[in-house]
């Protein structure tokens, strides 16, 4: 699938192509670049996300590159739309789950020429870069904004699955929570699924009647937010700004923005320096931005603009030692000062004051 | 647990119930002609998707309730087409009618995702809805709780107590001996196909106009599968459908308010217990009806009338 934009992007190269025809590297060819989206466009959660950095790549380097695009792509038959865009002529591939991390290498395997790119993952190859997102980063601002907020000091957080991802954020939460209001309690349950927004909303419900006055979540629609902003509490959005759902509920949101990472390496292969790496960056790269922080008195907006600040320059570190676990036991610190990337990666214990069990 | 938390458990235990309440009903009719319909979660989401977009339209939630009946009907109409006039296999037809449904759902409602409407409003009665612990119990739903309990009594009326009824009755049981009786086997069996859609769209209506008032793709989540099982393990009763979604929708929101009270008890052996509690006790009900007593008889084979 193509769309409109492609056509748009090339009738405006083809135009300025004309005004320059005198110039030397006009015949040079367009670099193909394309995406696989695990969900649609619309979702207005990570493939929108994703899309948007897609966007941003034909902005910035429209004249250069043209796009393309398959969106709802299962992640078990993801194989042959993925070798579809190496076939045609796309020479850098972004496979934006984490589901399509084998099909992925094993399409990469037999086009050794074409770049991919592939989110969320850990196995990597010669021609097969991976990358995501520092989230926790923001889930310690968001934890620090909700230790403000709570009247009750009861704080709801749905998650979806015991993944080191959503553990890590639930700890990464509670540390910003604890750090201006030590008498905090969390409250957590267990969806056990993405996105099921009749589910997520009842989980939210049961939160709200166990005295949670904030609900936060690590599952994919706006349904918990949404049921805070009808008993009158507040929340925060998840993954892309979600306060047309809550503009009274909605606190902020942690926002992913793949734009320049999408655009860095995009210019990285029409440079010819391209090389599979793994990035890891959040604040710090704007890969994790925040939404305007509303419905919240300046002091703790102020609170909220100076953390997600010194975490950009890396003044603070949300997993900064010394880290009780759950027993109050202090967690061994293989990061230096701070826990190390890949004890963050593979979290799966909780810190103290958890009043929860891990599911194993 | 607090009267005012059982309560909200309660309350919340009927609106979860709901969907699966009237889908599995529609279903049930459609699997009492003979006609087993397994694209029940592709008219659900289609009911879903279109209800949404027509209520945010005109600003309507009777509007977008009847457009997502009108969706789920003409889902339905193409299945009944395929199956009960073209007597083309009926669970293929029925696996095809979910992705179709789901696909097209995502296409239709893509204008609709990210927008937002207030949801259908509960009754309020003052006085009654006030009183402690039952008024919001019975007296504080929306409309679609209601309609769906009056639903339930009077297809449970019709099916048993109507000659109409029982026709259907004898067609899902021996299509053959109730066309050499005279009985429309195909015209019975399409209505009741049908009716199975109205149903599932308006079950697919409530979940984006009432329960979660957005629409977003996938939105139904599999219940539609569930709304399937239960008309199983309720043996075709419509009295145990309702008692069916109860225990799950029970056991699924009792599981939540357990992970939120910190009863200390393991988040996914809690998450299987809907689906555990819901199949003991219905098998439980089920020891007592007569082996092949349950199912009717012709269910799933096509009818091609005799020239």
């Amino acid at each position: 699938m193509k769309n409109v934009s492609i056509k748009l992007a090339m009738g405006a190269a083809l135009a300025l192509g004309l005004a320059a025809l005198s110039g030397a590297a006009v015949a040079q060819e367009k670099l193909k670049v394309g995406f696989i989206y695990v969900g649609p466009v619309g979702d207005f959660g990570w493939s929108y996300q994703h899309d948007q950095g897609r966007q941003a790549i034909l902005k910035a380097l429209g004249d250069k590159v043209e796009t393309t695009y398959l969106e709802s792509v299962p992640e078990n038959d993801s194989e042959r739309s993925i070798e579809q865009l190496a076939r045609t002529g796309h020479k850098l591939i972004f496979t934006t789950s984490f589901g399509f991390m084998e099909p992925t290498l094993k399409v990469a395997k037999k086009f050794p020429n074409v770049k991919f790119e592939h989110a969320t993952g850990y196995k990597r190859a010669d021609n097969v870069a991976t990358y995501s997102g520092r989230f926790h980063e923001g889930r310690y601002v968001i934890g620090q904004i909700a230790g403000k907020m709570t009247k009750t000091n009861t704080i709801g957080y749905v998650a979806a699955f015991p993944i080191p991802e959503v553990v890590a954020g639930i700890n990464a939460f509670l540390l910003g929570a604890q750090s201006v209001n030590p008498g905090v309690k969390i409250k957590i349950v267990w969806a056990n699924t993405w996105f099921d927004p009749g589910k997520e909303a009842d989980a939210a419900k049961a939160l709200l009647a166990q005295g949670a006055d904030i609900i936060s979540q690590h599952t994919d629609s706006a349904a918990p937010l949404q049921e805070a902003e009808k008993a009158g509490k507040l929340g925060f959005g998840q993954a892309s700004d979600m306060s047309r759902f809550a503009p009274k509920a909605q606190l902020t949101a942690i926002v992913d923005d793949w734009s320049g990472y999408y655009v860095e390496r995009t210019k990285a292969v029409l440079d010819g320096t391209w090389k599979s790496t793994d990035t890891w960056d959040g604040l710090d790269k704007k890969k994790v931005t925040m939404a305007p922080f509303m419905n919240m008195p300046d002091d703790v907006k102020a609170m909220a603009e100076k953390t997600t600040a010194d975490i950009a320059s890396g003044k603070l570190n949300p997993f900064a030692c010394p880290i009780m676990d759950q027993s109050g036991k202090p967690a061994e610190c293989k990061g230096g000062a701070a826990l190390s990337d890949a004890q963050i990666l593979g979290m799966n214990w909780y810190v103290k004051g958890v009043d929860d069990k891990l599911p194993q | 647990m607090s009267p005012a938390i059982l309560e909200l458990v309660l309350v919340t235990v009927v609106a979860s119930s709901i969907p699966l309440v009237i889908a599995a009903l529609g279903e049930l009719v459609t699997e009492r002609a003979g006609v087993l319909n397994l694209g029940v979660e592709g008219m659900m989401i289609m009911g879903a998707a279109l209800g949404f977009a027509a209520a945010y339209t005109t600003g309507s939630t009777i509007v977008g309730a009847l457009a997502g009946v009108a969706a789920g009907i003409a889902m339905a109409a193409l299945f009944g087409l395929l199956t009960v006039a073209l007597a083309i296999n009926q669970v293929a037809a029925g696996l095809a009618l979910t992705i179709f449904g789901v696909g097209l759902s995502g296409l239709l409602g893509a204008g609709f995702v990210g927008l937002k409407r207030d949801g259908a409003p509960q009754l309020n009665i003052p006085g009654l809805s006030d009183l402690p612990f039952a008024g919001k119990l019975i007296f504080g739903h929306d409309a679609f709780v209601y309609l769906a309990f009056a639903l339930v009594a009077s297809v449970a009326y019709w099916l048993t107590r109507t000659r109409s009824g029982l026709a259907m009755r004898a067609i899902g049981d021996n299509h053959e001996s109730a066309h050499a009786l005279g009985l429309p086997v195909r015209r019975t069996r399409f209505l009741a196909v049908l009716f199975g859609g109205a149903c599932a769209g308006l079950a697919g209506a409530y979940l984006s106009l009432a329960y979660t008032p957005f629409w977003a793709p996938g939105m139904t989540a599999g219940r539609g599968w569930i709304a399937l099982a239960l008309v199983v393990f309720a043996s075709w009763r419509p009295w145990r459908v309702v008692l069916g979604a109860l225990l799950f929708g029970g056991a699924t929101v009792l599981q939540l308010h357990a992970q939120a009270a910190s009863l200390g008890l393991p988040g996914q052996l809690l998450s299987a217990a809907p689906y555990l509690a819901t199949i003991v006790s219905l098998m439980a009900l089920s020891i007592g009806v007569r082996r092949n007593g349950a199912a009717p008889a012709a269910l799933g084979q096509a009818f091609i009338p005799p020239r």
